[in-house]
């Protein structure tokens, strides 16, 4: 097993054993509850929000319209609560010096961190994906679904959609993992990290609402979070997939570059 | 390239600012030594023991781990080398057993074997799948021990071992320093209590302000602290003080009270001790008035600067 691989197993383990972890699963296993109860209990609900009006018609529509919701802040939250600890907790609980000094590159580490934190990221989305599903169908069924280009689309078929959905909104969410990751590691202090991830994704939000060229709002990492919604139109738009893509990637590499180039060179002293 | 010799290094200089943490600090240690890095708090021997672990660059100077410079050759210079710096610290909600577990995998599961057998080294194996946030301070410097240990060190570097520890604690820690030393492996201990360096270590550097004043043997920096002041009681004080009169090797001898003083060079108070049983004496009390080690101790580093000797 190469060195990188061994850290990600035992960050995964790591993880498993730290409260903080629940925190962001437990929110993503309740948010889909706690919004079909407030539905159950009210006439209306966001029909306006993308593939809305298929709520209380499916129960398929409901992690789609949990997804539009937590796009905005709450998943990015989630993300930083682990990604922006991972590296500041070391520092924090002194630990960080005696897993230098063994075997594994620092490089190798950091890619074990690197790796936990995205599937901790991919985790939860799952958690909510299919807590929504679960949750959905009881309260709604198991229904065809009419997509954001009214067209109407089998129970069977949305599931796989929804599937891939998860995947694409996952992308812009690890780049914010990423985002994170490089200020765990540049200012060692897990707060400070959480807070400047969700600055700073809330200030591409911001940035977002000033621009007035449409076209460069789509190579923003807000506007990746919607890039899902083209496996919801007919024909399926893989220019918002493919851009939600590569703008992640370029959102997610440098950050992950600069993390690497410091944690590589830093001395390692109680300060 | 390689080489046999454990610890070297050579004008190592670290600045913080202004602060000169490390002022060209040279250390060999040999193979087989029990090394005793002595110096106050805030010397540098921690800062020092961070550049030979590879975790902070020297401004200046190199060091070599058996040949390997552990800043451009990591993690290949650390090969054969564990240690800790400080107080050892691990994954407070991670067991005792799962935190080696760690390291060991961190080792390419080199020690994974052994974790049984070092737990009960260190006598942990009661509380080895405890969280470690319940250990006590004693407890996580005998895992800082173990865990070292779980690379099957040829070199160790332990950094203040016995701090924090009660009595008994650091007691066993350096039972177990000697019974690792024993088995051959390599020591080089940072400590400011010289009592403990005395007891443990056969060579030492003495570290002050990031200058090294003294490297050498404790036996050559013994016999340069000259005589001590020794306190005497025997079940006869006027016998007493006729032989210590009569042997060369006391001087200043002086009754005070119920109990005679003398002055004499630490190697030859086992002759007069000699000398007074021999005179039919039976001595209740010999004990070092000051002990002139540890004066020179002080004088080395809280004295004026002095140039480094030996």
């Amino acid at each position: 097993m190469t060195g990188a691989l061994v850290a990600y197993r035992w960050e995964l383990r790591k993880l498993v054993a730290q409260k903080r972890t629940y925190i962001g699963l437990g929110a993503a296993a309740l948010l889909p509850v706690v919004f079909v109860t407030v539905m159950a209990l009210q006439k209306g609900g966001p029909y306006d929000a993308p593939l809305g009006h298929n709520l209380r018609r499916t129960g398929l529509a409901l992690a789609l319209v949990v997804l539009n919701f937590v796009s905005r802040f709450g998943a990015q939250l989630a993300a930083a609560l682990v990604a922006g600890d991972i590296v500041a907790s070391e520092h924090a609980g002194k630990t960080l010096k005696m897993i230098l000094t063994r075997s594994l590159r620092r490089g190798q580490i950091l890619a074990g961190k690197t790796l936990a934190s995205f599937t901790y990221v991919l985790a939860t989305i799952l958690v909510l994906g299919t807590a929504g599903l679960v949750a959905g169908s009881a309260a709604w069924g198991f229904n065809p679904l009419t997509n954001l280009s009214g067209v109407r689309v089998s129970a069977l078929h949305t599931l796989w959609l929804s599937a891939a959905a998860l995947g694409v909104f996952s992308l812009p969410l690890i780049a914010v993992a990423a985002f994170a990751i490089l200020l765990s590691t540049l200012t060692r202090n897990s707060a400070a990290s959480i807070v400047g991830t969700l600055v700073y994704a809330l200030g591409q939000e911001a940035i977002a609402g000033l621009v007035h060229q449409s076209w460069a709002k789509h190579y923003l990492l807000s506007d990746q979070f919607d890039g899902w919604h083209g496996l919801f139109m007919s024909p399926i738009d893989w220019t918002l997939i493919a851009r939600a893509a590569w703008v992640s990637a370029i959102f997610a590499a440098v950050p992950l570059a600069l993390a690497y180039a410091i944690f590589k060179s830093r001395d390692v002293a109680d300060d | 390239m390689p080489s046999d010799r454990p610890v070297e290094a050579r004008g190592l200089v670290k600045r913080y600012g202004a602060v000169i943490a490390v002022d060209h600090v040279d250390l060999t240690v040999e193979p087989g030594d029990v090394y005793g890095f002595l110096g106050p708090n805030g010397a540098g021997k921690t800062t020092t023991l961070r550049i030979l672990l590879g975790l902070i660059r020297p401004d200046d100077g190199d060091a070599r781990l058996f040949g390997r410079d552990p800043q451009h050759e990591l993690p290949e210079a650390l090969d054969g080398v564990a240690g800790f710096v400080e107080t050892p610290y691990f994954y407070p909600y991670l067991s005792g057993r799962k935190n080696l577990e760690l390291l060991a995998a961190f080792d390419r599961d080199g020690g994974r074997a052994q974790i049984d057998q070092l737990l009960e080294l260190v006598d942990l194996d009661r509380r080895a799948d405890d969280r470690v946030g319940g250990y006590s301070q004693g407890m996580r410097q005998r895992l800082g021990v173990a865990s070292s240990l779980v690379r099957d060190p040829r070199l160790l570097l332990l950094d203040e071992p016995t701090n924090g520890l009660d009595p008994a604690g650091m007691r066993d820690m350096r039972r177990l320093v000697a019974r690792l030393s024993g088995e051959g492996i390599t020591v080089l201990l940072s400590s400011h209590l010289l009592a403990e360096v005395d007891e443990l270590c056969n060579r030492v550097a003495i570290i002050r302000t990031g200058r090294i004043v003294y490297e050498g043997t404790l036996s050559d920096l013994r016999a340069s602290a000259g005589a001590s002041r020794y306190r005497l009681r025997t079940t006869d004080d006027r016998v007493a003080r006729l032989t210590l009169l009569e042997h060369s090797h006391a001087r200043e001898v002086a009754l005070e009270g119920d109990e005679l003083t003398f002055t004499a060079d630490e190697e030859e108070v086992a002759a007069i001790s000699r000398a007074l049983v021999e005179a039919g004496l039976g001595i209740t009390a010999l004990v070092p008035e000051q002990h002139s080690l540890e004066s020179l101790f002080f004088e080395l580093t809280e004295g004026e600067p002095v140039e480094a000797a030996a």
